[in-house]
């Protein structure tokens, strides 16, 4: 006997699938919907663990390669990915830019004597790409860390809230995973990297001139352009280093008694969505990234002498900037010494001295 | 020279979902040949039933297979092909080659082939070919 509408028993078991399917969704709708949520943040922290094995096992494979240590470096690699900074504290921010400038300092010397005693034979060049080798090993090792929290917070507490948050912002989160997986090889091999577009710039315009060493790890070359002094940047490479522009570029301004009439800085740029890799554009204040420190010295500097500004970027994204530098990105060096060489012509005269940064990891780029 | 190795452990599959996966597919193969012997037997609305199922059960251990293929294909750091660029400034005679270990921009490098004077690496870079995506916008 029928119990429900409908003549034959296939239409009785659909009809009473969909009311029971409609029931269960009524009350368990949110429920299937967090473990929905759960298997996909699952399967981006299979990713991401398997990312942060490989970065363990290319540092140690390249510091083995290159640093011949003569005992397993593996333990002492695990305690490096495990390395934290502490930033100063904030509640009375007078002060707080040398505080973290001096803690920065700290934590870079501590950690090249690390690398230094990890990799005995390596070179300083050697010691500066396996450092950066072991930072992007340690960003994948903390990134893997804390979706892993939020992933067993949300399971335990079973809240759809932490669960929805952490799968709302894992596509960005992904995104720098994958860069840093990308750079991984790249520092391990010494090539340069998106980031270094304004070192690659300041590389062009100094090189076949006479460089000298400024603090702190940068280099600088007086180079006539235009009928004007210019004064080319650059952190010292082949290496991967930043240097410290903030102090370079305070150097050359205080060894030249502030009689400067421009500042320009290169840098690469983050690109947004459908914008084209390689674009140039020009604009006004100090180009740089990083914690801030030295863009506040950069700034006081020229605050003091009242020294104008300019600043011309080279647009990517982040995976193109920690990844082996793009071709367009390479190819954009030439347009923005055009662009450079118009500024200097428009806000400048003849005989002024001009400031010229290139700022960015200098990694695969000599001068 | 630039070396793109693939780790064992990205190759496997789960051996515990591959053999429900395998199960699956198994039953789903019973019901189907069910489905024609329901048929040669004129149960014509039982045939049907288990052809549903069969083909829905196929459907979905096929899936899960291809799905965890792909997964696996995407755990991989790719080394992507990156290309050193050499030249001769007093000749202008440029090359391209693969980058080398220890190859850095500015680095001088052995004779030149035409001109005997020391030739540079002038750009090291790699070449992306997107895929052309066609936005409003």
């Amino acid at each position: 006997m029928a119990f429900l509408p409908g003549g034959d028993i296939i239409s009785q078991i659909i009809y009473a699938a969909s009311i029971m399917l409609f029931v269960v969704f009524m009350l368990y709708g949110q429920r299937i919907q967090m473990y929905v949520m759960i298997r996909e943040v699952e399967a981006s922290l299979y990713k991401l663990k398997f990312m942060k094995e490989e970065g363990r096992k290319i540092a140690i494979e390249t510091i083995k390669e290159i640093g011949k240590p003569p005992t397993d470096p593996s333990p002492r690699v695990d305690r490096y990915l495990e390395y934290f900074t502490i930033s100063p504290q904030s509640m009375d921010p007078a002060g707080i830019v040398y505080k973290l400038d001096h803690i920065l300092d700290v934590r870079d010397t501590r950690l090249k004597d690390e690398v230094k005693l990890m990799a005995p034979a390596g070179d300083e060049v050697q010691v500066n790409n396996l450092e950066n080798t072991l930072e992007a090993a340690m960003a994948l090792n903390y990134i893997f860390k804390v979706v892993r929290h939020f992933y067993i917070q949300g399971k335990k507490t079973l809240s759809l809230y932490v669960i929805m948050q952490l799968q709302m912002i894992l596509p960005l989160v992904m995104k720098e995973a994958e860069a840093y997986a990308s750079a991984l090889k790249a520092f391990a091999y010494g090539q340069p990297i998106g980031d270094g577009a304004g070192p690659l710039v300041a590389a062009k315009l100094m090189h076949g001139y006479e460089i000298r060493k400024v603090p702190k790890d940068c280099v600088v070359a007086t180079v006539p352009m235009e009928g004007r002094t210019t004064f080319i940047l650059k952190a010292e490479g082949p290496g991967g280093n930043v240097g410290k522009p903030g102090d370079a570029v305070q150097a050359v301004i205080e060894e030249n008694e502030g009689k400067i009439a421009n500042v320009i800085m290169i840098d690469a740029g983050l690109k947004l969505e459908g914008e084209t890799v390689g674009e140039v554009s020009e604009g006004i204040g100090a180009a740089i990234g990083g914690p801030g420190v030295d863009q506040y010295k950069i700034e006081e500097a020229l605050a003091k002498y009242q020294i104008p500004i300019n600043a011309v970027i080279v647009k990517e994204d982040i995976g193109d900037a920690v990844s082996p530098m793009r071709k367009e990105i390479s190819d954009s060096a030439d347009k923005v010494i055009e662009r450079v060489k118009n500024v200097i012509l428009e806000r400048t005269k003849e005989g002024d001295k001009v400031i010229i940064v290139g700022v960015g990891n200098t990694i695969g780029i000599g001068q | 020279m630039v070396e793109s190795k693939q780790t064992s452990t990205a190759d496997k599959i789960s051996t515990y979902l591959l053999t429900i996966v395998m199960i699956i597919l198994a039953l789903s193969i019973v019901a189907l040949l069910w489905s024609v012997m329901a048929f040669t037997a004129g149960q014509t609305e039982y045939a049907g039933f288990l052809l549903i199922v069969g083909f829905i059960a196929m459907g979905l251990s096929v899936y899960v297979l291809f799905q965890s293929r792909r997964r696996v294909s995407d755990l991989k750091i790719n080394a992507p092909k990156t290309m050193t660029t050499v030249e001769c400034k007093k000749c202008a005679y440029k090359s391209v080659r693969e980058f080398q270990r220890g190859d850095y921009v500015y680095k001088e490098l052995e004779k030149c082939q035409k001109c005997d004077d020391k030739m540079i690496i002038t750009a090291i870079y790699r070449e992306v070919k997107e895929k052309e995506k066609t936005y409003a916008f």
